[in-house]
């Protein structure tokens, strides 16, 4: 679907836990073929300090109600205000923006990788291949059972296999210290990850021992979300790209992350 | 309707609304948002003779109302410009002015003179004011010889219009633009971005990879209006203003401070579809204090 600045309605507001919110979005045109991994820039008022968009994930797209599903993590001012939003506010939302995860050929063993709030994109990414009958396996690192978001949905889409640094669910550690990550590594056709940028390093690293296909979705902050700043560059094998337009999604192969 | 077509140095603009080098990218990242021919112009990103990778990544800190920039002129060089970009821009029915920069008189040349050869192109806008690079750009705007001497030498070889673009990041704007004037400018953009800084308290680094960046958005605008109108009162030839304009009003007080044309900037980042709002709310401006043209409220602060 193309690009486009829209006035989205806030049909719901639902409180996951502490401090995550998840804002489902009502549009008035059309939805379609949103693929994940793209993105969404949701202007957040016009206040001083928060001045530019904030870019998040599209958690879950819903075609017969017409709308998308935004995970929010109450990190500043920004997604602090945005998880205040109440049913019938609007908020003027770019997108869909980026290019998102490649999918799969058919019949492919698949491994979803995630961690804290970058767990958004692989929701979508997870029901996309459930429904092109995948073999899905999701691991989902938190630091504690407390961060671990609706694994009961997930669960629909795969099976389902946590670490928590506190080891108060699933295996102690991090995600690399799950047996997933063992000897069993080898046997998936691909590894897709998203979450914090040490977590996204190791899982590459050992991917690309492994041999395994691997993509990732960056994170860097932006001005614009659609490639006119060139503020969200990272380091590609052909130079310097931008992470809102070619990616935020990224096949390994293409980041300079050595070792 | 009020009359909204502006001639600045001979060339006819639809509108006095254009934007910025450097929030634009080259026009077409605009098609799936505006109709980019509604604007008066644009110019496309700051252009070099060799090709540049640009500053390490955080290029960018956001600040109290605006953002530090730190990009560093990522541009592919002016052969990459002529070969692949400018068959894009072949499609507009709009002004399309190329930024020119350099490390030395001699790059900003032989660049100039490449972009001469583009019929398509009505201008280059010659930026003698980035921040974020070492070697080069803002030192040409910030000394009244420098100045002279790249923007005479571009002169030398550049036919059509020639616009320079100033740096806030002096003690008096109004000599520099005079000496800019005097070495053969047809119009002087003002300003760049304010020489800043951010600082991130908790890990004590600065925010930024360059350490200092470039400081635009609505916390500059009085600042630029302020010049905008220095430099209006010190020369003759057209005044092209911007800094931090984010609406119709905005661009009236830059108008109303001497500009005769304006370039909306930051405010791309936060609303791709702001530019056709200014073109209207202009109008509308116009219209509601009866002024037949843009021409009577160019310069005309209210003493």
């Amino acid at each position: 679907m193309k690009k486009s600045v829209q006035n989205l309605t806030v049909i719901s507001n639902k409180q996951l836990n502490r401090d995550h919110v998840l804002l489902e979005l009502k549009s008035d045109i059309p939805l379609e073929g949103i693929v994940p991994g793209q993105f969404a820039n949701i202007l957040v008022d016009h206040s001083t300090h928060v001045f530019l968009r904030r870019p998040f994930s599209i958690y879950r797209v819903d075609y017969k109600c017409n709308s998308i599903s935004i995970l929010i993590k109450q990190v500043g001012e920004g997604t602090k205000c945005l998880s205040k939003c109440q049913t019938g506010d609007h908020l003027s939302v770019i997108f869909p923006l980026g290019k998102g995860y490649s999918l799969p050929e058919k019949n492919s063993r698949l491994l979803l990788v995630g961690g804290g709030v970058g767990v958004a994109p692989l929701m979508l990414l997870a029901d996309i291949l459930k429904q092109e009958a995948h073999q899905v396996e999701i691991l989902l690192g938190a630091r504690s059972s407390d961060d671990l978001i609706e694994l009961d949905i997930y669960a629909k889409f795969g099976n389902v296999h946590t670490t928590t640094e506190d080891g108060s669910h699933g295996i102690r550690g991090y995600v690399t210290d799950h047996p997933l990550f063992g000897s069993d590594l080898i046997s998936f056709d691909k590894v897709y990850c998203c979450g914090p940028d040490p977590m996204m390093k190791a899982v590459a690293r050992l991917a690309r021992q492994n041999r395994v296909s691997c993509e990732v979705s960056l994170e860097n902050t932006m001005a614009c979300g659609y490639g006119v700043c060139l503020c969200c560059v990272t380091d590609t094998t052909e130079g310097h790209r931008c992470v809102c337009t070619e990616g935020p999604v990224f096949d390994i192969k293409q980041l300079k992350w050595q070792n | 309707m009020a009359e909204l077509t502006i001639d600045i140095a001979g060339l006819k603009f639809k509108n006095p609304v254009m934007t910025a080098s450097g929030t634009f990218g080259y026009g077409t990242e605009f098609d799936d948002f505006i109709d980019v021919n509604s604007l008066g112009g644009f110019v496309v990103k700051g252009t070099t003779f060799k090709p540049r990778q640009g500053n390490a990544y955080p290029r960018m800190a956001e600040t109290p109302s605006g953002m530090l920039n730190a990009v560093g002129l990522q541009n592919g060089g002016v052969k990459y410009f002529v070969d692949h970009i400018y068959p894009r821009l072949l499609k507009y029915n709009t002004r399309i002015f190329v930024n020119v920069s350099g490390s030395t008189v001699e790059e900003y040349v032989s660049c100039s003179e490449q972009i001469n050869e583009l019929d398509h192109i009505s201008g280059i806008e010659l930026n003698i004011s980035c921040p974020n690079v070492k070697e080069g750009g803002m030192a040409f705007g910030t000394s009244c010889p420098a100045a002279e001497a790249v923007v005479s030498a571009v002169r030398k070889v550049y036919d059509k219009t020639l616009m320079v673009k100033l740096s806030p990041n002096v003690t008096d704007i109004s000599e520099i633009a005079k000496a800019v004037e005097s070495s053969g400018a047809d119009c002087i953009s003002l300003i760049n971005t304010i020489l800043a800084m951010a600082i991130h308290a908790e890990s004590r680094k600065p925010v930024l990879s360059t350490i200092t960046g470039g400081l635009s958005g609505p916390a500059i605008k009085p600042i630029a209006l302020r010049m905008v109108w220095q430099v209006y009162n010190s020369v003759k030839v057209p005044v092209i203003g911007m800094g931090g304009i984010m609406n119709a009003t905005d661009a009236i007080e830059f108008f109303l401070a001497g500009a005769s044309v304006i370039q909306v900037g930051t405010a791309n980042f936060i609303d791709p579809m702001v530019t056709p709002q200014i073109i209207e709310g202009i109008n509308d401006y116009l219209e509601r204090h009866n002024f037949k043209s843009i021409h009577d409220i160019i310069g005309n602060l209210q003493l």
